[in-house]
């Protein structure tokens, strides 16, 4: 029995998937995190690019965070807010990835090549 | 005082785009009523009478039909001009133009399947446009893409199946000679 496809269907559908999976990996692979900032209390305390591996002791109303860099990756490797949370994200390498010691009011955040707005509304 | 009488003559023509749009409509009614994973992801059941009228009467009628379809099921959903109906309309837009480019390719090579798999592209592509530069001008919209574009493969094809099955059996069709 004939389908309904003719031969040069299959090359449509061929194209599409082809569209299909370069929109999945352009689009969802993700933007590489060029530079990093922190801030602490609100304020901005540190920036630097994810070229060089280097650690930021960061203090805040708690105490020091310790803020690493290694390997184009960022993360938050010491800090003495109770829940962890910033500590237990762990490395952070894509342009947009945030990490939040609340108690300690200390954030680090990526940035890609372009800044993304967080968000909109009308 | 007179009564005037408006009378609007129509012709064979009318009342078959008429059908067809009617056939249309229902289908767009029926799917609405189908839940969906995401805003935007649906069949297009539509479109199946869209393909079916452009091989049998050619790109006007299914110019006609398509945005007869797309006004009449939006005033019957409620959704007139909203920004539902503004996606919707701006994607059988592209779709007829696309349609328009697609039925030149050779027939013999290109069947429905291929012009189904493309208005099912042009479509979201003419949706993200219009999501993406009227209603949230944001880069997250493109995140989905990707899905969208998965989505307009999948139905694609199935659409263009049922069509190209539906015009393999002459009865089912109305024909031109029959009105």
């Amino acid at each position: 029995m004939n389908l309904g496809f003719k031969a040069g269907d299959w090359l449509t559908v061929l194209a599409g998937m082809l569209l299909a999976g370069y929109l999945f990996m352009t689009l969802w692979g993700g933007s590489k995190g060029a530079s990093l900032i922190i801030r602490s209390g609100g304020k901005i305390v540190a920036e630097a690019d994810l070229t060089r591996n280097r650690n930021f002791e960061i203090s805040g109303p708690l105490g020091t965070t310790l803020v690493t860099v290694e390997n184009h990756r960022v993360r938050v490797a010491r800090d003495p807010s109770p829940r962890q949370h910033c500590v237990k994200q762990g490395w952070l390498s894509r342009a947009g990835e945030a990490a939040l010691c609340l108690p300690n009011q200390v954030s680090v955040e990526l940035t890609g090549v372009a800044r993304a707005y967080d968000s909109l509304s009308y | 005082m007179t009564r005037s009488v408006i009378k609007l003559p129509a012709c064979p023509e009318d009342h078959r785009i008429a059908r067809l749009a009617a056939f249309a409509i229902g289908l767009s009614l029926a799917e609405a009523a189908l839940p969906s994973p995401l805003p935007g992801v649906k069949p297009g059941l539509a479109n199946i009478i869209t393909l079916l009228v452009l091989q049998r009467f050619g790109w006007r009628t299914a110019v006609w039909v398509s945005l007869l379809r797309v006004v009449a099921g939006s005033l019957l959903l409620g959704t007139f001009l909203t920004p539902g109906f503004v996606l919707g309309f701006s994607g059988a837009l592209f779709s007829l133009i696309v349609l328009g480019v697609a039925r030149k390719l050779p027939s013999g090579t290109f069947g429905p399947v291929s012009h189904s798999i493309l208005a099912a592209f042009a479509h979201i592509a003419a949706q993200l446009g219009v999501v993406y530069f009227w209603l949230i001008p944001h880069a997250g919209v493109l995140y989905l893409a990707p899905v969208f574009a998965a989505a307009a493969l999948l139905f694609g094809i199935v659409n263009g199946l049922v069509a190209a099955r539906l015009l393999d059996e002459p009865n089912r069709v109305p024909q031109p000679q029959q009105t």
